[in-house]
């Protein structure tokens, strides 16, 4: 069985348009609400692209602004300017 | 004229410009001189640059980043405070997770936070420098913030000024300390797998997510608030507590047997801490968010099956001790909570028992255990109190010489069996809450017999306060346990009928009425 990668953020209107962004890039997400947070469920591979966050939001962003956000995350981690990806190997 | 426009660096290259090209390898002395800390532990290291931040910050980034989470915490706590916060939370009982949280997390986070320091110093690449020393100065950020933000509630209610004192004098509090005190006495790669991996990556997964996640659900945003932006750095500790498994793994097999005993060790300790957050989940929380096993399953379980899955690759097999705690998640935070119920004079917090909605909630979320052997105990207690007969146990409790826990779990397979183990080390007998603390013990009789046990050291006359004669004829050991740990009466025992209680309806009565 795959692992999951996963993320969670606070609930705000910023996170709102990066976990839309996370469902339209990775297509078996599965976004989990919770008190305060959300967190999102992919099997293997999470990618949180830039290009497609700022489509959600309307304004330039930069990847590293997720630090604000961010609760916990699950899964190897390589970031660039373009790409936050969280992956299992197994 | 044409001007010539350099392209702003990457990412990637920024980082690399950081922590290789401003480091450097000494010359007045050797390198493994001014480091020596490194080869203590028996970690073979070939190439510090292999080391890679996953997160890649730079120092410009960093500061900016924090500013603005402190920003936001700071704007919603005022916020709070200023909307009488300390009366908007679901009831006054809340509040007990408040105090046990005071005395157990922040003094933590300063240990975290020398820690960090030294092992910032300790270590030799550039890269898991910079990214330690970030480290630390979050674990101070989180120290400072977590008081602050409870800071307000301590001007209303009672029990919450002490928590200083408390830390290293307190029977329960001494499981958390230990834990440290551990971490930060050995080297400075087991400290890492200490608190990056089981602290960060096991443990306050649970503390914070779930738990913060409920603080929010009970109205309690200044808890929330701090709670997520302190986790919003713990993505980042866990990212770098994994990134030194890996590195160790990749740099030499040698390393394996070794990192594989840390695993082991740090995860079964873990585990052990994290029978209170349990406990404050379970039946702390008057609106109750999810289960402690529903936690456990999601965070450990199934995220540290993932982890352990993935560094199979290295030859890194699960903790010894992973089937255990699988068995006691159905357990330990009864076990807790019926622990602190039956020492009411002991703790500078309050109990109570649940209500019968709240009982049947846990016989929901419990099917296997708690209608069969935790409900008849809360209900015989119920019947005991209401009769004027409230249980009180006045002795000291014995802890476990490695992670001072109560003696309180019970043996492994037989839950109406309470577990304990003992070996003699030098003549001197010592005594263990599970194998597993045994063979730690084992491996370090050394170090782990010097452990400080307040209920211990308490009867050989070693825990009293200032100015007591203990060669007076009358002198008993322990009499005056409570000027010794400066415990507020009024925050202890039952619930029901304290002056906090009272003091929450009357207040919240008056901010609704003229």
């Amino acid at each position: 069985m795959t692992s999951n990668a996963f993320i969670a953020f606070q609930k705000n209107e910023e996170t709102r348009c990066i976990v839309e962004a996370i469902v339209d890039d990775n297509p078996d997400a599965v976004v989990v609400d919770q008190p305060a947070m959300v967190k999102v469920d992919v099997p293997g591979r999470l990618v949180i692209r830039r290009t497609t966050v700022e489509e959600k939001m309307g304004r330039d962003f930069d990847l590293q602004e997720l630090q604000l956000h961010l609760i916990t995350i699950s899964g190897h981690l390589d970031e660039s300017d373009d790409e936050f990806v969280l992956s299992w190997q197994s | 004229m044409d001007m010539k426009v350099s392209k702003k660096l990457g990412l990637k290259e920024r980082y690399t410009m950081m922590t290789r090209d401003l480091a450097w390898d000494t010359t007045f002395q050797p390198m493994d001189k001014v480091f020596p800390q490194v080869g203590y532990e028996g970690i073979k290291i070939h190439d510090w640059d292999q080391w890679e931040d996953p997160f890649r910050l730079t120092m410009d980034a960093y500061w900016k980043y924090q500013a603005e989470k402190e920003r936001k915490l700071y704007a919603i706590l005022d916020a709070f405070n200023q909307n009488n916060g300390h009366l908007s939370v679901t009831d006054a009982r809340y509040m007990n997770v408040l105090k046990l949280f005071l005395g157990s997390t922040p003094p933590l986070e300063l240990m975290a936070a020398r820690g960090f320091s030294m092992v910032a110093r300790q270590m030799v690449g550039a890269g898991p420098r910079v990214a330690c020393m970030m480290q630390s100065v979050d674990e101070y950020r989180h120290f400072q913030t977590q008081i602050h933000s409870i800071s307000n509630y301590n001007r209303f209610y009672n029990g919450m000024d002490e928590f200083a004192h408390q830390q290293s004098r307190m029977w329960y509090l001494a499981d958390g300390k230990s834990f440290f005190d551990d971490a930060i006495t050995a080297g400075p790669f087991e400290f890492m797998v200490a608190i990056g991996f089981a602290f960060e990556y096991v443990l306050t997964n649970i503390l914070f997510v779930p738990f913060i996640s409920g603080a929010a659900y009970n109205g309690d945003m200044a808890a929330m608030t701090v709670g997520f932006s302190a986790q919003s750095d713990e993505a980042r500790h866990m990212t770098l507590g994994l990134e030194c498994i890996k590195f160790m793994l990749e740099q030499d097999p040698d390393n394996l047997p070794i990192v594989q005993r840390w695993i082991d060790k740090w995860t079964w300790r873990g585990t052990r801490k994290l029978a209170s957050v349990g406990m404050m989940m379970d039946y702390m929380l008057p609106k109750r968010i999810m289960s402690f096993k529903e936690a456990w399953e999601i965070y450990f379980e199934q995220n540290g099956s993932a982890l352990f899955n993935d560094l199979a690759r290295y030859g890194v097999k699960v903790p010894k001790c992973f089937a255990q705690t699988i068995e006691e998640k159905e357990h330990i935070t009864h076990q807790s909570w019926i622990g602190f119920y039956m020492k009411p004079d002991a703790c500078p917090f309050h109990t109570w028992i649940p209500a019968p909605d709240e009982l049947d909630w846990l016989s929901e979320k419990y099917p296997n255990t708690f209608d069969k052997y935790y409900r008849p105990v809360l209900e015989h207690f119920d019947r005991q109190e209401k009769a004027g007969n409230r249980f009180n146990n006045k002795t000291q409790p014995m802890n476990c010489q490695v992670c001072v826990s109560t003696i309180k779990f019970n043996e492994p397979g037989d839950p109406m069996e309470m577990c304990f183990r003992e070996t003699v080390y030098k003549g001197e007998k010592f005594h263990f809450c599970s194998d597993h603390c045994k063979e730690i013990f084992e491996d370090e009789p050394e170090k782990y017999v010097q452990t400080f046990i307040s209920s211990h050291a308490a009867l050989q006359g070693k825990c009293e306060p200032d100015g007591t004669d203990v060669n007076a004829h009358d002198y008993r050991p322990g009499a005056r346990m409570h000027a010794y740990w400066r415990m507020d009466k009024r925050a202890a025992g039952d619930f029901n009928g304290s002056e906090d209680q009272k003091n929450f309806a009357q207040w919240r009565d008056q901010a609704t009425k003229n």
